[in-house]
């Protein structure tokens, strides 16, 4: 399925999907792909989150390849619109934020320090999990972070069972579960699918359609493509969102939070992005051709779209994003050297966090 | 300033590669995210992306080259102007190789030359694992009434109880409200706690239990009803993946309070899916506490230690001894230690170590082999894990001879751990091999007289009891 156009122009000729409205119990409504407005701070704002984590997740990979960072390395260059776009859309240190195994950006969005995320990437005692999780699982209270989860599909229930808190509570909170195309088709997702909506619980499940479940792409293995879809025998609402365009994903995010916080229950958005990447950094990504991804980075970077707009709506010279990408990439060298400096953790934390 | 561009590792155990193809050359720009170069490894062939900005100043390992070692210098980027001489790299793996004083200094010892990583400690010791010391039992004050009660109410008022204590506290699972519970267990608690609190599930073991870890991750405290714990095959990644090890995985920040529990192991004629003991399973699980209970009193003061305990908790019950009567103390707030053994009948000639439904089978043949001669200690487990084992070795040391007594299958036993434990910690008390019995290692038959065969029963413990008393 081809991702959508993201320039404002294409994005608006796009703007009569061919699925239309279905009347009565139907669960989806129009996919709209309008935007949000963003204003100078907004952009500067996507622009600077995004960067983030984009140069984070190269300095991983550099450090990965250095041996810096071991076993499996999961790396979200590509998808970071969907990220920022959606936490602009969320009360941050309120609601919660669970995910998959390709974590790193989901931890920066949520305002994770990147000195305690990278080195939880190295192993080591500064890390998010003091050394003990890794790459795929890391956690913060603080900013109501819940992982990190290793198993495909298996944060989807555990997403929900955090908005069954908020419920339980009485609070107007909400929960957001990201999962990607692949775990999409686990049979939990279902599972959790029937219960969300059974009992109204306020979860936004946001499907990361990158294309391909490592290297399986959607169409050699989804029935049903349209993942905006999958929610429609248990009467949840979904939509086809551009999530190469932040303004996009936040005006899709809005109305998901709204519905969800209003006591509506649950939410689909299939944010449809791209992983530039391979699924780990052991993977060459055969499976694609390199056409593919360079159509990809040249016409539909979620980071250069934000920075076209910024220059040509004179809010921001060269010289200002040149100066961003400055700060950016010292943020980044100083978890980096802050990750290779530190310490492994002391041999007495082998026996350490079990039981409480 | 000029940053060197080191042949990267493409997996853990890479060591070297072939720089098959530069795809810039000397005098490009090249910025974060361009292909610079191709290389191979034995698995793939992986493309390296720049990740600074600047012109590719100088490229040090040649197109076709061989085993060139990870983090070797390939090339140098940098400033327009700069010389490729110039003496490069606030880069990070570059720092750790040339100024290993900025490292933790046991590390640079430690670390070998061609891999910059820190180690804390060159320790090929392992630090001894903490020692758990279980709690004894509260004292019964003396006069307190007790009466009688099946296993099965004494779990329905440990559960109100606590529910009344805490509003965290919710039971969840199939047919636990309207149905009154498949097993009667949560018998009234719909009308006592209302829809909120006591809420019927659809049949999804895994999402449910998926639900309640996230609800626990959240600070509530769930208590999640499987109709059998054979259903929980379908749940248990959720509850081993995502309840046991997220402690750990976070270094300490996410406790999962919550309590699986339902009837485990074998009821009678209902076939093979239907008749496991888990008991070793999850016994073996750091991260869980496993709980299996034979008397009602123990069965109210440990599952409401379960409900309070800020781990999760695995509660195996079983359906047979639902029914069974005991005398449970009249207290307001009978709590027992999880992780204690009890003594349910002092003896001397030999230890007899069973829990849950095998202690039907340990105690009518104590009673039997009492009119043999043979005095029989019985020690109930009542927790698996942590297992009490001091109190086992204590009753050894004593006896020097023990029997294990459970309906689990062999294999991987919990008796076999008690087997190992023995061995090691009074290996000179024993006087005779430790006896073993267990659920015959097959899939439970369906026929009554097969079924019969496949289940521990009193003579085999009493014939293991005479065999490790030579009687």
């Amino acid at each position: 399925m081809a991702v959508r156009p993201a320039t404002e122009k294409r994005s608006r000729a796009s703007a009569a999907p061919s699925r239309t409205q279905k009347s009565g119990k139907s669960a989806n409504p129009a996919v709209n792909y309008q935007v949000a407005e963003f204003d100078k701070d907004d952009e500067l704002k996507a622009y600077h989150d995004m960067l983030l984590i984009r140069r984070f997740e190269e300095k991983a990979g550099q450090l990965y390849g250095m041996g810096l960072i071991g076993g499996f390395c999961h790396l979200y260059i590509g998808q970071e619109a969907v990220v920022v776009g959606i936490q602009k859309a969320l009360r941050d240190g309120e609601d919660q934020v669970t995910t998959s195994y390709r974590d790193h950006g989901h931890m920066l969005a949520c305002g994770m320090d990147p000195k305690g995320v990278m080195a939880e990437l190295t192993g080591r005692q500064g890390g998010y999990s003091r050394g003990k999780g890794g790459s795929m699982h890391m956690f913060s209270r603080e900013k109501q972070f819940f992982g990190g989860h290793g198993i495909v599909g298996a944060q989807v229930p555990i997403g929900a069972g955090l908005a069954f808190a908020d419920k339980y509570r009485g609070t107007d909170n909400v929960s957001v579960v990201y999962f990607g195309d692949g775990a999409a088709n686990q049979g939990q997702v279902y599972e959790t699918f029937n219960m969300a909506e059974l009992w109204k619980l306020p979860v936004i499940f946001v499907i990361e359609n990158n294309r391909y479940a490592m290297g399986t792409s959607v169409s050699r293995s989804s029935a049903q493509t349209d993942f905006a879809k999958r929610g429609e025998s248990f009467n949840i609402r979904g939509e086809q969102v551009d999530g190469m365009d932040v303004r996009a994903v936040k005006a899709a995010a809005d109305r998901a939070v709204e519905w969800a916080r209003s006591g509506n229950g649950p939410y689909i958005l299939e944010m449809q992005t791209y992983r530039y990447r391979g699924h780990s950094m052991s993977d060459p990504a055969k499976y694609r051709s390199k056409d593919e991804v360079q159509k990809m980075r040249d016409e539909r970077d979620p980071i250069e779209q934000v920075r076209k707009r910024l220059v040509e709506k004179g809010w921001a010279s060269e010289d200002d994003l040149k100066e961003i990408d400055k700060q950016v990439r010292a943020v980044v060298t100083e978890a980096a050297d802050f990750a290779s400096a530190d310490a492994e953790p002391d041999p007495s934390e082998l026996w350490t966090d079990i039981l409480r | 300033m000029a940053i060197d561009i080191l042949m990267p590792a493409l997996s853990p155990t890479m060591e070297e590669g072939t720089l098959t193809k530069w795809l810039k050359k000397v005098g490009d720009d090249v910025k974060s995210g361009d292909v610079i170069a191709e290389i191979e490894t034995d698995k793939a062939t992986m493309e390296i992306e720049a990740v600074d900005e600047g012109k590719l100043l100088e490229i040090l390992v040649p197109d076709g080259t061989e085993g060139v070692k990870v983090n070797a210098v390939i090339a140098r980027v940098g400033e327009e102007g700069e010389t490729a001489a110039e003496k490069p790299a606030k880069d990070p793996a570059a720092a750790a190789k040339e100024e290993p004083g900025e490292v933790p200094k046991a590390a640079a010892e430690a670390a070998p030359a061609d891999k910059p990583k820190p180690v804390a400690q060159a320790s090929s010791t392992v630090p001894a694992a903490p020692a758990v010391k279980a709690e004894a039992d509260p004292d019964i004050p003396e006069g307190t009434a007790f009466e009688s009660k099946t296993v099965r109410e004494a779990l329905r008022e440990a559960m109100a109880e606590e529910m009344r204590r805490d509003d965290n506290v919710f039971l969840m699972g199939e047919e636990v409200a309207e149905y009154q519970g498949a097993y009667k267990i949560s018998q009234g608690l719909l009308d006592e706690f209302g829809a909120r609190r006591v809420i019927d599930t659809p049949i999804t073991e895994h999402g449910f239990a998926g639900i309640g870890v996230g609800a626990a991750f959240a600070g509530l405290r769930p208590i999640v009803e499987f109709m059998t714990f054979n259903f929980a095959m379908q749940a248990i990644d959720q509850i081993i993946n995502s309840a046991a090890k997220t402690l750990y995985m976070s270094g300490g920040q996410m406790g999962c309070p919550i309590v699986f529990r339902g009837p485990n192991g074998a009821a009678a004629r209902v076939g093979a899916q239907h008749s496991q003991d888990y008991a070793a399973w999850y016994g073996m699980i750091p991260g869980l506490k496993v709980v299996m209970p034979y008397t009602a009193a123990d069965a109210k003061g440990l599952l409401k230690a379960a409900i309070r305990d800020p781990n999760p908790v695995i509660f195996l019950e079983n359906e047979i001894l639902y029914g069974h009567h005991f005398d449970v103390p009249k207290l307001d707030d009978y709590v027992l230690p999880i992780g204690k053994a009890r003594i349910h009948k002092a003896g001397k000639d030999v230890t007899i170590v069973s829990f849950g439904m095998g202690m039907t089978y340990a105690v009518k043949a104590a009673e039997e082999l009492a009119g043999m001669g043979i005095d029989a200690e019985v020690i109930d487990l009542r927790t698996i894990r942590p297992m009490d084992i001091e109190t086992v070795i204590n009753s050894v040391k004593k006896t020097g001879r023990c029997v294990t007594v459970e309906e689990g299958w062999p294999q991987g036993s919990v008796g076999s751990e008690i087997a190992y434990q023995i061995q090691a910690n009074a290996f000179d008390y024993l006087d005779a091999p430790v006896g073993r019995i267990t659920g015959k290692d097959v899939p439970m038959p369906y026929a009554a007289n097969l079924e019969k065969l496949a289940l521990p029963n009193v003579g085999e413990v009493i014939e293991a009891v005479r065999a490790v008393t030579y009687r």
